[in-house]
């Protein structure tokens, strides 16, 4: 079979209907600079890609999941994967994305990953958090790195993870925060908290250059800015409702900060329960259930930020794919490309980008796997290139991109 | 005969305790109790001084022979730990979707449903009193380092107690595959994790068959089932091997092979080992080289644990992850190689490796004193311990629960890989406000179920006279070890009022908030290390 590549624009007729948000209007208008954000948002598991966003077209798709493949798209049916561009359609679960993709602020890569062939969850996401596919060493982030790469500000919310820990991907001289609940993010005394504040804060302030003592002294430079800010009161705007769970309240308090105008320039936040080896589902079931809750997410995120969205690109990934075959237990086992969104201002979307290696069995990896056909770098790269202005070199040593997909106007 | 006597070389190396100093000093004797227990309690060090460093480690390692009757009693109100499978699955039944169903379509009311199905009855409360029972021995056992290796072997074998049929399984789990071997050999590990319904279910393997099997009844019938690789792969990269450990994608499938078979008798009712012959794959399998003949059955999977706990990787990865834990987070490559040769000798014993571990001048070297940050559970029983406190089985749920508040959910870590045991994975702004905010919530007494003495920590201490009550204070909770700036730091903070308080006409101090000065010692940078 022909290796083909996916490059189709105008093939959804409901484009015509939806027209662009403004924050596209803006974006395409050449919005300045100052205050962009990039939110990324892994997908810890290894998502299925061939189940979020499905290669209906291929005909190697049929037959090889007879119990959790996706029923191919038919017009005005909702409960079946959902066309984008007559061969690619998204499951059924991402049906709040839609308008997205049609009013082109949402983009697909498909067949993305690392170049490094490990199935290890743990070594997959380490590679793909530092940037460096193979290497361990590497004592930083690839996000780190990109805040570093732009110039200095005084915040101390550049850069931000959601959750109880922070992730490789932030670790080094960024200064990245973590932080779970903002309107918990405080020294909690029953009486006079100033002052038992300020005794943390000395006890920190001083002494060796450590891990700790830095970390302190982030802390309570953080806690101050956004008591000023009042970024924890801030509501969601424009009726987004985001799914009461730890990935929901993720990204509704990013948007919190972005609105706050705290000084944020990264934001990370993950999901977990992406490892779907038994009992996948189809339309309905295990996966489903995770999809609805990250589309949701995803949704309400873009509708909450609303205009804003026009300096907002929000990045998802995941350390690799699944195997193309169902296995033995109606589930996946570790495979190796995926699929990556990006959904935001400036994006050329409604379009899935990358060259599809198809799904006849000598063209899949190992004879078992969809293959890479867009190295990860390449994707972030061309994102923290054109929205965050910053070159490749320092994010990913050692590689040089290729050709950009050219995701971005 | 060489692996005996080098085992006995080991043991007599051990007597001595190698380069630990001859006559401790009570820097000494912290490192120590910080990284063979929770932490000091008041008085430990005094203890372990009159025992002698030696003698109380093997104490410690023999913990069938260290008594723990007040801990015992407290554990009894926990009734869920002594139960079977089968009992927790009768006595603590899964929602019944009816029931919900009726709840939704208006025809029962919330409370109808809480009187019919109450808190107290559900499945979750299995969990919730093993973590309560976790924290309760590590802050009150005296047999501290089987309690410190059982939380090290859980997260090293781990499994997510939120996933489905886990719940019933996880106290069964740690009671009976994890506890017994903790202080033994490390192939029974492996041996008695590998069967367990608990690992069988969360790595998926109850459910892998030989290639194209058809389910011959049950609602399945006529379906295919066949291969899963879960299981085969977090056994050798997780479990034995280790990720670089030297095998491929072919020996993941072999060894799926060869444990196919190995599944869960009647997974909701009585949940227990069983081994399936209609789903096992009879075929030879080829593993890391060497082959396994055809017509094995059970004993496939047997043979493969012997294969891998025999391998050189093996020694060299639980070496390293023990050094990690035990000395630093980057562990000397010299001492992983001796730890690992131990292994080799050995046969695998935990007890003989730790003795290598303690006897190390790595071990007692300036640069592995203080080198380790406490993960959450570690800092919250070390804190409970520092200040004391007594702890009753509601004030172990409450504690357990701060431990999730500052990043470690007890028994919930959803990937294979367990809760990392480096630095950068716990230190981070939330995280150190959450340590701060624990500390506060202790010593102010937010914690009713937790009982402890403050005063008494500082007896002696002239009220009147500040800085005394503070260097009491500091010598009861760090012994010492706080550095010239911390001191500074919190001397500075007696001149605040709120600790200070003075007497009426202003003359003088009167009374020194203890509780807050306690908070800022538990909440400094020196209480995060070990």
């Amino acid at each position: 079979m022909q290796r083909r590549t996916f490059v189709k624009a105008g093939a959804c007729a409901l484009v015509a209907l939806a027209g662009p948000p403004r924050f596209l209007v803006r974006a395409a208008a050449g919005a300045e600079r100052q205050g962009k954000v990039l939110v990324a948002v892994f997908q810890r598991g290894a998502v299925d890609g061939l189940s979020m966003v499905i290669p209906h077209g291929d005909p190697g798709y049929t037959g090889v999941r007879p119990s959790i493949g996706l029923k191919t798209p038919k017009r005005g049916e909702s409960d079946r994967a959902l066309d984008l561009d007559g061969f690619f359609a998204v499951h059924p679960a991402l049906a709040p994305l839609l308008p997205l993709w049609q009013s082109r602020a949402l983009a697909v890569v498909h067949a993305c990953g690392s170049p490094d062939t490990t199935r290890s969850h743990f070594d997959a996401q380490d590679y793909m958090e530092a940037g460096t596919p193979g290497v361990k060493s590497t004592p930083d982030g690839w996000l780190a790195r990109a805040v570093q790469a732009r110039p200095k500000k005084p915040s101390p919310f550049r850069a931000v993870a959601l959750g109880p820990q922070l992730p490789r991907v932030l670790q080094g001289e960024a200064g990245a925060i973590s932080l779970t609940t903002l309107d918990r993010f405080d020294v909690r005394a029953a009486d006079d908290a100033g002052a038992t504040r300020r005794g943390f804060e000395s006890l920190y302030a001083e002494g060796v250059r450590d891990l700790l003592h830095g970390t302190g002294r982030e802390t309570f430079e953080a806690v101050k800015m956004l008591r000023s800010a009042g970024a924890a009161r801030v509501p969601p705007a424009n009726g987004a409702e985001y799914p009461r769970s730890p990935f929901g309240e993720s990204l509704r308090q990013i948007a919190q900060l972005v609105r706050a105008g705290v000084g944020l320039e990264v934001a990370f936040a993950d999901m977990q329960g992406w490892d779907t080896h038994v009992g996948q589902g189809a339309e309905q079931g295990q996966l489903a259930t995770k999809l609805r809750e990250f589309g949701a997410a995803l949704a309400a995120f873009a509708r909450d930020l609303g205009d804003r969205m026009a300096d907002v690109v929000l990045l998802t990934m995941s350390e690799f794919g699944r195997t193309v075959a169902e296995n033995g237990s109606r589930g996946t086992d570790h495979g190796h490309a995926t699929a990556m969104l990006v959904l935001g201002g400036g994006v050329r979307g409604g379009k899935v980008y990358g060259r599809w290696p198809g799904l006849s069995r000598q063209q899949l990896f190992e004879g078992r796997d969809l293959a890479v056909t867009t190295d990860f770098r390449t994707l972030f790269a061309e994102v923290a290139g054109t929205h965050l202005g910053v070159t490749a070199a320092p994010l990913f040593p050692g590689f040089t991109p290729p050709a950009p997909l050219g995701l971005f106007a | 005969m060489r692996a005996r006597a080098l085992a006995a070389l080991a043991l007599t190396a051990a007597a001595t305790l190698g380069a630990a100093p001859a006559t401790p000093d009570d820097g000494a004797i912290l490192h120590a109790l910080g990284r063979l227990t929770f932490g000091p309690r008041p008085g430990d060090v005094e203890r372990v001084r009159a025992l002698g460093l030696a003698a109380w480690l093997e104490r410690q390692l023999a913990p069938e022979r260290v008594g723990d009757v007040a801990v015992d009693r407290t554990l009894g109100d926990l009734t869920t730990l002594a139960m079977s499978i089968p009992e927790l699955l009768r006595e603590y039944p899964r929602p019944d979707p009816a029931m919900r169903e009726k709840m939704q379509g208006g025809q029962m009311t919330r409370r109808e449903l809480m009187e019919r199905y109450p808190p107290e009855k559900r499945p979750a409360r299995i969990a919730g009193e093993l973590a309560a029972a976790k924290m309760l021995r590590a802050v009150a056992s005296e047999r501290q380092l089987q309690e410190v290796m059982v939380d090290f072997w859980f997260n090293h074998f781990n499994v997510y107690a939120q996933k489905n049929d886990v719940r019933w399984y996880v106290s069964a789990y740690e009671r009976d595959a994890i506890r017994p071997h903790a202080l033994g050999k490390f192939p029974d590990l492996v041996r008695a994790t590998a069967r367990h319904p608990a690992m069988l279910y969360y790595l998926d393997n109850w459910v892998s068959a030989r290639a194209d099997f058809t389910i011959p009844l049950g609602p399945n019938r006529g379906k295919k089932a066949g291969l899963n690789e879960n299981y085969a792969r977090e056994l050798m990269e997780l479990h034995t091997l280790g990720v670089d450990g030297g095998y491929t994608q072919q020996d993941i499938v072999e060894v799926a092979r060869a444990f196919t078979g190995w599944s869960i008798e009647r997974p909701q009712t009585e949940g227990r080992f069983v081994f399936r012959r209609a789903t096992h794959d009879t075929g030879a399998k080829v593993v890391l080289g060497q082959r396994i003949p055809a017509g094995g059955g059970q004993e496939d999977g047997e043979r493969v644990i012997e294969i891998l706990v025999r391998h050189p990787s093996t020694a060299r990865f639980i070496a390293t992850k023990l050094a990690r834990r035990f000395v630093a987070d980057t562990p000397p490559p010299r001492l992983v190689e001796r730890v690992a040769a131990a292994y080799q000798a050995t046969g695998g014993d935990i007890p003989g490796m730790l003795r290598v571990i303690v006897a190390a001048p790595e071990f007692w070297g300036p640069k592995a004193r203080r080198a380790k940050i406490k993960k959450p559970f570690e800092f919250v029983a070390s804190a409970v311990r520092a200040v004391g406190a007594t702890v009753d089985a509601q004030g172990a749920y409450a504690l357990a629960r701060a431990s999730a508040e500052i990043g470690e959910p007890l028994y919930e870590a959803q990937p294979p890989t367990g809760y990392q045991d480096v630095a950068e994975a716990w230190v981070n702004t939330g995280a150190l406000l959450a340590r701060m905010n624990f500390a506060l919530a202790l010593t102010s007494g937010r914690y009713p179920r937790v009982a402890m003495d403050l005063p008494g920590l500082v007896a002696g201490a002239d009220p009147a006279r500040p800085e005394a009550v503070l260097d009491r204070l500091l010598a009861a909770l760090v012994h010492g070890q706080a550095g010239q700036d911390t001191r500074a730091v919190l001397a500075a903070q007696l001149a605040d009022p709120q600790i200070t308080q003075l007497t009426a006409d202003d003359r003088g101090p009167a009374r020194t908030d203890v509780a807050r000065l306690a908070a800022l010692v538990l909440g400094s940078p020196e209480f995060q290390r070990r």
